[in-house]
């Protein structure tokens, strides 16, 4: 067994933020991508080509780089602002906000092709057939459109999630105290960098299996009402 | 908004800009050239071949590359035996500890999509190649791995986009890739706005590169599913 030194509870309190921000980020970056398929399904040009853009700026933009524009850039942003109503107050943006906007940001960008493909691939015919039986929008939406965009989703945000959950070592770049910031921290105390940096991959690896066993029971819970040919 | 700034730094970022391109052009590289015998030994029906592998890509894909590099750059000369060793001198320099870590990262997801293309090549092109006589290697070389490839190819340019992305890392450990420069800027003059934004559009016009480039070599390797020139 590896010695942490009794830097053990410090790497599980950085591996409990880690969950935290990713389980932040993905709440934020659902809506992202919300409303990113909507607008690049809408009729609108305007809507559409906003989607757009925002697709292909943050698959082209490397996620680090995206995280200092947001976290230095928004700090100077923000103090503008302030020192515009007239205050010479010091703020700055917290790395978990930034942290947190950054990957929901990343998150959104993908999802929103993802949750494309799943609403074109339910059947016209069924939003038929539920408008037919006198449903009303937001009803068919719920129980026609929802459960099915879902399960056709499924697969893609667990891969996104997966690359969430690795991206969260990146805000340990500015300073916030997650899993890496603190593994950093004991592997400078220690001199012992190999060992902690070890350690954290393992965490790391044992949150990505765990999650793969989640997704994969949600995917087969979705699943349930397909019959099988 | 400070233009004169941005175009002054202009000639330091393309510095950086082909440390990113060199870092990521040899680390695909040797990852494809990594990539071709895993996968081969990953869909092999050996366990003791393909089960390495397997985890291999599974550790490599369910880690972060900032943890894969910092075990590399850091850790690695944590052990007395690394340190008095003859590979020292290449994991001492952040250069080439980028390059080794950022291999073996793309080796494993190209690899993992390689098996995919591979078992996804028809079979009827396999029993062909079989019945004309053809032994398993040159069957390899003439019919899996070129028709794998042709597969692979718009999975592949999506990795290849990633690396160039996950390359922002070598800033991490002192590099002066694209980022390293902007960041190395940023902290002497406290411009983020406009040294950050001129990196990410010099990332963008390499993405589009890319882009551009991969749709090119998907039009060239698929001249049977093109319409023919003239009919006439």
């Amino acid at each position: 067994m590896i010695d942490l030194h009794g830097y053990g509870p410090l790497l599980l309190d950085g591996a409990w933020l880690t969950v935290k921000v990713a389980l932040a980020s993905v709440a934020v970056g659902l809506v992202f991508g919300l409303i990113g398929a909507i607008a690049k399904l809408s009729n609108s040009v305007i809507a559409r080509g906003a989607a757009t853009a925002y697709t292909a700026i943050v698959r082209g933009i490397p996620e680090l780089l995206l995280l200092l524009i947001i976290f230095y850039g928004g700090t100077l942003l923000v103090q503008q602002i302030w020192r515009g109503l007239g205050s010479d107050s010091y703020v700055e943006i917290q790395p978990f906000v930034a942290g947190t906007f950054t990957l929901a940001f990343v998150f959104g960008a993908y999802a929103t092709e993802v949750f494309r493909g799943a609403i074109l691939s339910v059947p016209k015919g069924q939003i038929e057939a539920a408008y037919a039986m006198g449903m009303g929008q937001f009803t068919m939406f719920r129980r026609v459109m929802l459960p099915q965009v879902w399960r056709f989703a499924l697969p893609g945000l667990g891969n996104l999630w997966l690359v969430l959950l690795k991206d969260t070592s990146l805000i340990s770049v500015v300073n916030l105290n997650e899993l890496m910031y603190n593994s950093r921290s004991a592997a400078g105390a220690t001199r012992e960098p190999f060992t902690f940096f070890v350690a954290a991959a393992v965490i790391y690896l044992g949150f990505t299996i765990v999650s793969m066993i989640v997704l994969q029971f949600s995917e087969r819970r979705a699943r349930r009402g397909v019959r099988l040919s | 908004m400070d233009l004169e700034l941005m175009i002054d730094s202009i000639p330091m970022l393309l510095e950086g800009a082909g440390m990113t391109v060199q870092l990521v052009a040899l680390a695909l590289v040797v990852g494809m050239c990594l990539a071709i015998p895993l996968a081969l030994a990953r869909v092999s029906k050996y366990p003791a071949l393909w089960m390495p592998v397997y985890g291999f890509i599974f550790i490599f894909r369910g880690t972060p590359l900032l943890v894969q590099i910092f075990i590399v750059y850091y850790g690695f000369g944590q052990s007395e035996a690394v340190r008095e060793s003859f590979l020292w001198p290449f994991f001492k320099e952040a250069y080439w500890c980028a390059i080794f870590t950022f291999s073996l990262n793309t080796s494993a997801y190209t690899a993992e999509l390689l098996r995919g293309a591979i078992q996804a090549v028809p079979h009827g092109e396999i029993e062909a190649a079989r019945s004309l006589g053809m032994p398993r290697l040159l069957m390899l070389r003439r019919v899996v791995v070129p028709r794998a490839f042709r597969l692979a190819l718009p999975a592949y340019g999506n990795e290849i986009i990633l690396m160039l992305k996950g390359s922002a890392l070598a800033s991490t450990i002192t590099l002066l890739d694209l980022t390293g420069v902007a960041r190395v800027i940023v902290a002497r003059t406290y411009a983020p706005y406009e040294l950050f934004l001129m990196a990410a559009l010099m990332y963008l016009a390499l993405t589009l590169l890319i882009v551009r480039a991969l749709k090119y070599a998907e039009w060239r390797l698929s001249p049977h599913l093109r319409p023919p020139l003239n009919e006439n």
